[in-house]
């Protein structure tokens, strides 16, 4: 039969109607029927620990002497197979500095000795407006909904603007390939590769499950950790108790990571 | 034909060329699946045997992306079954695929593929060691 092109255009057209009706009826009457077989099939654990911007404090008090510190650094870099370089290429998560690197701002000739001479604490700071994700041409630094500033490892191409554009020096990069610099690999988390950058990521593996960071759980008390959106949670209620200060708060980064002072 | 000394001997260079892996492989041996060495404790995977054949490295990446970027790390497959979204703590654990050698780099030697997962992940049983 031959077929006008007045014929085909009403034909297609009807086909086109009955579709788009056929597809709303299915809809209307049996919700999500059509996409059954993509329906969400990956979720998160009951169990997570979730917050709307996390962040932590550091009671200085409780922390005097670089063993206290010590404890906090091997749970973070034992867990996170962080290699352990000597000389000037190390590798950190979880650090100390003293008072005048870690608060070069804060410096007066009349520090009290106590505080001039404590080591402190250095780890990311988590910012909310964090340079390295600005300068990040890859996005695989990049600031999660809660605050958290991740690292994607798998995207890392080791250009280390991140580094450069980090004020507080927190990142690492991974000039050698780390395996053989760590002393009991654990399995369960992955090691780097040479050239990609690392830092602390407030231990979201761990928040996913449940568990609070490896080292606020070492560090027996001296580090606190929780939503800072939450006006009932601790760090809310410490925060108000005692003065705190934050690394180089005149950059704009907005840190949040809060030292007790 | 103008030129046909010079267009002839092109076409048979070119048609050469082309079709060089197809005259080249022939009188080789056919390909032959790798034998494998399955869990010996575990009889169901994350998803059917077949569909997991096909597609285990788009599952990963998935499971990458989503663990890692959305924060999501718990599959539900279509039987049901929950797993957590880990290439170690789920396929290479000592349940499942333990012996990365005689599973995973069968396949990929026999197929000349070397994923770099390995450079990062690390084997269970290799870091037990």
């Amino acid at each position: 039969m031959a077929i006008n092109r007045r014929t085909f255009l009403k034909a297609a057209g009807l086909t086109t109607l009955a579709g788009v009706a056929g597809h709303a009826a299915m809809e209307l009457l049996a919700p999500g029927a059509l996409e059954a077989s993509g329906a969400p099939k990956v979720g998160e654990y009951p169990e997570a620990l979730t917050a709307k911007r996390w962040a932590m404090l550091i009671d200085t008090e409780k922390f005097t002497t670089a063993q206290v510190y010590q404890k906090c650094i091997d749970a973070c870099h034992v867990l996170h197979n962080v290699p352990h370089i000597p000389g000037d290429q190390e590798i950190k998560w979880l650090w100390t500095d003293s008072f005048k690197h870690v608060f070069p701002d804060q410096q007066h000739a009349l520090v009290p000795e106590r505080i001039k001479n404590q080591p402190f604490m250095a780890l990311c700071n988590h910012c909310d407006n964090p340079p390295c994700v600005r300068v990040c041409p890859t996005k695989a630094t990049f600031k999660r909904d809660d605050g958290i500033v991740m690292m994607d490892m798998h995207r890392c191409i080791g250009c280390r603007y991140c580094m450069a554009g980090c004020p507080y020096g927190a990142r690492s990069f991974n000039f050698w390939d780390p395996r053989p610099f760590i002393e009991n690999i654990d399995p369960y988390y992955p090691t780097r590769m040479k050239g990609v950058v690392e830092k602390c990521t407030f231990c979201e593996d761990r928040l996913a499950k449940g568990q609070l960071p490896a080292c606020v759980e070492a560090s027996e008390g001296a580090l606190i950790f929780g939503d800072l959106a939450n006006e009932d949670s601790e760090v809310r209620r410490v925060l108000r108790e005692r003065y705190s200060l934050r690394r180089k708060p005149s950059l704009g980064t907005d840190p949040h990571v809060f030292y007790l002072i | 034909m103008y030129n046909a000394g010079k267009i002839i001997p092109g076409l048979v260079i070119f048609l050469g060329l082309v079709t060089f892996p197809f005259w080249s492989n022939i009188g080789r041996a056919a390909f032959e699946a790798p034998e494998l060495v399955f869990p010996e404790t575990e009889e169901e995977c994350v998803e059917s045997g077949d569909w997991m054949r096909a597609n285990h490295m788009i599952l990963l990446d998935d499971w990458r992306d989503l663990a890692v970027r959305d924060n999501l790390r718990l599959y539900s497959s279509e039987t049901g079954k929950r797993f957590d979204m880990s290439l170690t703590k789920t396929c290479l654990s000592s349940q499942c695929h333990a012996n990365k050698d005689t599973f995973c780099d069968r396949c990929h030697d026999a197929l000349a593929i070397a994923p770099h997962c390995w450079d990062c992940h690390v084997v269970p049983s290799i870091g037990e060691e």
